[in-house]
C-alpha cells in the first residue's frame, strides 16, 4: 500500500515557509490539478448540492463577499497578509506528531496527528477566521457575527475581532451555553457579546438561525462570519480555501517524514470545516482513503445522533442543499451528540458530493466510542483532544484494524488523523462522562475511571487497553 | 406589463404576472373597488388547524382580499419571534405539511379571497415539488409565497407553478440591485412581494421610508402588482403604504390579534385594517 512520492513533494525547503504552502492552496501552479481534479471546487454547486437557497435580502451581501473573496485570493497582498497571520499569529505550520503508544491500538499502524489542536485559540477555527476577518476589513465592515456550537469557532471570531479592532457577537445555543461555559467566558474575555439561543433545539442549528436574521437586519456594517464550510455560495468554497492550509501542511509533512503519502487521511465531521480543509490535500492522491467521522450519539438506530450523511436526506438549510436530517414533512429533525461541535443536523455540501461519488467514506461513531478515544489518547500520548476530534480518533482506531488485518508489518500503514481541537473546553464533560465528580461536581480522585454506570473502574493503563480492544461497546 | 428582456432564470413565463392569476385577479378587484389589497398571513395549525381555518375566514370576511397560510417550520429565518412562537406551538401541537392543503381548500370554498401558501422551501421540496403543487392546486390554492427561495434555484418550481397555474411570489428587497429586481420581477406571477425593511417578520412603530423606494424600483421594472410586507401593523402603514403600493401585508400583528384574542380579535383587526383603505377613514392605532 506504499506510496511513491510525487512529483509535487516538497520535502523541508517546501515546509519551511508556511507562506508558500498556503499561496499553493489557491491557484497557484500545482502540478496535481487536471480536469479530474476534485480539488478546489469553486462553487456555487458540487454536484448537485450548494447553492443559493436564502432570503433575497442577503443575496447582494452574499454577491459582495462572492466578489471579494474571488478577487482576494488572487491577490498577494491579500494572501501574504493571510500567510503572515497564519504563522506568526496562529502559529503555523502546526506539526505533524507521530502517536506510537496509540498507534498501537489501532492494529498497528503508525497514526500521525496532525495539530491544529496547537493553533493560537486552540483548534483549526483560526484558519478560517482570520482570513474572514480581513475580508470583512476589507468590505468596510466594522461588525462581526458568528454562532458557536462547542465554543471554539466563537472564541477564534472573538480572537480575530479583537485583533483587528472589531465588535463581535456571538450566537450561541443556551443548552450549548451551558456545556462550554469556559469558552462563554473566554468569548466575554476577548471583548465579544455572547447572545444564548433559546429557541429550538438550542444548539448550533439554532444559533446559525439566529445569527441569520441579525444579518439580515444588520448587513450594511455586518459580516457574518460562519464558521463550517455549509451555508450559502460562497461560504463552503469560501471556508475551504482557509482551511486547505491543512492539507497542504499535512501532505507536504507526511512526506518529509516518511517519504511517502499515507494510506489513509481521518477527520471528524459536523458541518465539516477541518475535514475539508485536510482533505483537500489529499483528493487528488487516488491511492489515499480519506474517511470522515461523523457523530454517532446513543447509536444511529437509536435516532439520537447527528450522522447525516449516515442518515440524512438531501434537502434545503441555512442556504444550501446538501444531506439533512429531516422528517417526512422536512422539518429539520434535532440532533445529538455529546460534542457540541458536531451537533449539527447538516453537513457541508462539498461533504454531501464528496460521499455520492464515493471519493470520501463517511461513518457514525457513538459517543462512548469517541469518549474511549479521548481517553486513551490522553493516556497513551499525552495529549487531550476535543472531543469533536475524538470521533476521528475513535475512527482511525476501526480504520487501522481494518487496513492492517493479516499484514505481515502493521506498521507499514500510515493514518493521517486531524487533530482539530485540544480538549481543555471538554475536561468538564470528560469528568462527568468518567464518573469523576461527585454529587456536588467536585472532582473525586486524579485518576480517570470508566462512567459509573459500567462498574467497577480498571486502572488507567488496562481501561485503555480494554476500549482499544473494544471500541464498539455500549 | 412591460416588453423588459427575459430574465436569466429562463424566465418561462415572462410577462404573465397577471395572466390567469387569482392573486392578481384579487388585487385588481380591489382595485376596481377603488381601493388597495389587503393580504393577510396567519400560520396554519395555529393554534390548531379548525381555529387557523376560521380565523382565515374571518379575516377574509372583514376585508383581506388575499390570504397567506404560512407552513409551521422548524427553522423559519425570516420570521421574528411571534410568527416563530406561533408555529413552534403548531408544530407542538401536531401540525402537518399535508394540513396546509384542508386549511387552503376550506378558506377558499368558504370566502372570495384567493389563498396563497407562505413556505420555506425544505417542506415542498420534501414531498416533491410538482406533488405540492398538484395538490395545492387541487385545494384551490393560488400559489406560493418562497421566502427562502429566489429564482435563481427555482427552476423545478417554475415548471410546476406552470403546470398547475400557479402564482409565484417572489421577494425584492431593500438590497436588491436593479438587475436582481427585474429578474425578479420577470420571474414572478401574482404580484412580487417587496420586503419593506431589512429585517424579519414583526410589527415596528414606523413603516421603514425604504418600501417606498423598494415598490418605485418593481414598478419601474415591470411589475404591475407590488404589495408591501414586514413590520406592517397599523391602520396608519396600511394608509401611508396604499399611497404607492398596490397592496400591503400583514403578519404579525394578526397573529398577536389571534393569540391574545382568539378568532374575533384577528376579524376585528382585519376590519380595522381593510377601512383604512378609506381616506374617510380616521386614524386609530390598534392594540396589536
Amino acid at each position: 500500500m506504499a506510496h511513491e512520492p510525487t512529483a509535487s513533494s516538497s520535502g523541508p525547503a517546501g515546509m519551511d515557509d508556511a507562506a508558500t504552502a498556503f499561496l499553493a492552496g489557491g491557484n497557484g501552479p500545482d502540478a496535481r490539478i487536471t480536469e479530474q481534479s476534485l480539488r478546489h471546487a469553486p462553487g456555487p454547486y458540487f454536484g448537485s448540492y450548494g447553492g443559493r437557497w436564502m432570503p433575497e435580502s442577503l443575496i447582494a451581501a452574499l454577491d459582495e463577499l462572492e466578489d471579494t473573496f474571488e478577487k482576494a485570493k488572487v491577490d498577494p497582498e491579500f494572501l501574504a497578509e493571510v500567510a503572515e497571520l497564519n504563522k506568526n499569529y496562529s502559529g503555523r505550520p502546526s506539526l505533524l506528531t507521530e502517536a506510537r503508544r496509540f498507534g498501537e491500538h489501532a492494529g498497528g499502524a503508525r497514526i500521525f496527528l496532525k495539530r491544529e489542536d496547537l493553533n493560537h485559540t486552540g483548534s483549526h477555527k483560526i484558519n478560517n477566521v482570520i482570513g474572514q476577518a480581513l475580508l470583512a476589513r476589507r468590505m468596510g465592515k466594522t461588525r462581526i457575527i458568528a454562532e458557536t456550537g462547542a465554543g471554539q469557532h466563537g472564541v477564534a471570531s472573538a480572537t480575530a475581532a479583537a485583533l483587528l479592532g472589531m465588535e463581535c457577537v456571538v450566537y450561541m445555543g443556551a443548552e450549548d451555553c451551558r456545556r462550554q461555559a469556559l469558552n462563554v467566558a473566554r468569548m466575554q474575555l476577548l471583548g465579544a457579546t455572547v447572545v444564548p439561543v433559546t429557541n429550538g433545539s438550542q444548539t448550533l442549528k439554532d444559533a446559525i438561525n439566529d445569527a441569520l436574521r441579525d444579518w439580515v437586519a444588520n448587513v450594511e456594517t455586518t459580516h457574518y462570519l460562519l464558521g463550517t464550510a455549509a451555508g450559502a455560495h460562497p461560504f463552503p468554497a469560501m471556508v475551504r480555501f482557509f482551511h486547505e492550509v491543512i492539507g497542504e501542511e499535512a501532505r507536504a509533512q507526511i512526506l518529509e517524514q516518511i517519504g511517502r503519502l499515507p494510506d489513509a487521511v481521518c477527520a471528524c465531521i459536523g458541518g465539516g470545516s477541518n475535514a475539508i480543509g485536510i482533505f483537500h490535500g489529499f483528493l487528488d492522491d487516488a491511492g489515499v482513503k480519506i474517511y470522515g467521522f461523523e457523530a454517532g450519539g446513543d447509536g444511529v438506530e437509536t435516532g439520537r445522533h447527528a450522522a447525516t450523511i449516515t442518515l440524512g436526506r438531501p434537502g434545503v438549510l441555512h442556504g444550501a442543499r446538501s444531506y439533512l436530517m429531516q422528517d417526512e414533512d422536512g422539518q429539520t429533525v434535532e440532533s445529538h451528540s455529546i460534542s457540541a461541535g458536531l451537533d449539527y443536523p447538516g453537513v457541508g455540501p462539498e461533504h454531501a458530493y464528496l460521499a455520492d461519488i464515493g471519493r470520501v467514506s463517511y461513518e457514525p461513531i457513538t459517543d462512548a466510542e469517541a469518549m474511549d478515544a479521548f481517553k486513551l489518547l490522553s493516556q497513551t500520548e499525552g495529549i487531550i483532544p476535543a472531543i469533536e476530534s475524538s470521533h476521528a480518533l475513535a475512527g482511525a482506531i476501526k480504520v487501522g484494524k481494518r487496513l492492517t488485518e493479516g499484514a505481515a508489518t502493521p506498521s507499514d500503514i500510515v493514518i493521517i488523523v486531524n487533530l482539530s481541537g485540544r480538549g481543555d473546553k471538554d475536561v468538564e464533560t470528560a469528568a462527568e462522562w468518567f464518573g469523576m465528580l461527585d454529587e456536588d461536581g467536585h472532582v473525586k480522585g486524579t485518576t480517570l475511571s470508566t462512567r459509573s454506570s459500567k462498574g467497577a473502574a480498571p486502572t488507567a493503563e488496562a481501561n485503555a487497553d480494554e476500549n482499544a480492544e473494544d471500541a464498539t461497546h455500549e | 406589463m412591460s416588453e423588459a428582456t427575459a430574465p436569466a432564470t429562463g424566465g418561462k413565463s415572462a410577462g404573465n404576472q397577471g395572466a390567469a392569476s387569482k392573486s392578481a385577479a384579487a388585487i385588481d378587484r380591489a382595485k376596481a373597488a377603488g381601493r388597495k389589497a389587503l393580504v393577510a398571513y396567519l400560520p396554519a395549525g395555529y393554534p390548531d388547524k379548525q381555529t387557523a381555518i376560521d380565523a382565515a375566514i374571518a379575516v377574509a370576511r372583514n376585508g383581506a382580499d388575499i390570504i397567506e397560510i404560512g407552513i409551521p417550520y422548524s427553522d423559519p429565518v425570516m420570521d421574528g419571534a411571534v410568527i416563530q412562537a406561533a408555529t413552534t406551538q403548531a408544530l407542538a401541537n401536531g401540525f402537518r405539511v399535508a394540513d396546509v392543503f384542508d386549511v387552503v381548500a376550506a378558506v377558499t370554498a368558504q370566502t372570495d379571497a384567493a389563498v396563497l401558501v407562505m413556505t420555506y422551501w425544505n417542506p415542498v421540496l420534501r414531498m416533491g415539488v410538482d406533488e405540492f403543487s398538484r395538490r395545492l392546486a387541487e385545494a384551490g390554492g393560488a400559489g406560493l409565497i418562497t421566502p427562502d427561495l429566489i429564482p435563481d434555484e427555482a427552476e423545478e418550481w417554475f415548471a410546476a407553478s406552470d403546470k398547475y397555474g400557479l402564482d409565484r411570489v417572489f421577494l425584492v428587497a431593500p438590497s436588491s440591485t436593479p438587475e436582481r429586481v427585474a429578474m425578479t420581477v420577470q420571474a414572478t406571477r401574482g404580484f412580487v412581494y417587496a420586503v419593506s425593511i431589512m429585517g424579519v417578520t414583526g410589527a415596528r412603530a414606523s413603516v421603514s421610508s425604504a418600501a417606498e423606494a423598494v415598490v418605485a424600483a418593481a414598478h419601474g421594472a415591470g411589475a404591475e402588482h407590488v404589495c408591501v410586507g414586514l413590520g406592517v401593523s397599523k391602520p396608519e402603514h396600511v394608509r401611508e403604504i396604499a399611497a404607492y403600493a398596490d397592496g400591503v401585508i400583514v403578519g404579525t400583528a394578526l397573529v398577536a390579534a389571534l393569540r391574545d384574542g382568539g378568532v374575533p380579535a384577528v376579524g376585528e383587526l382585519a376590519r380595522e385594517l381593510s377601512t383604512a383603505f378609506d381616506p374617510a377613514t380616521p386614524t386609530t392605532t390598534t392594540g396589536a
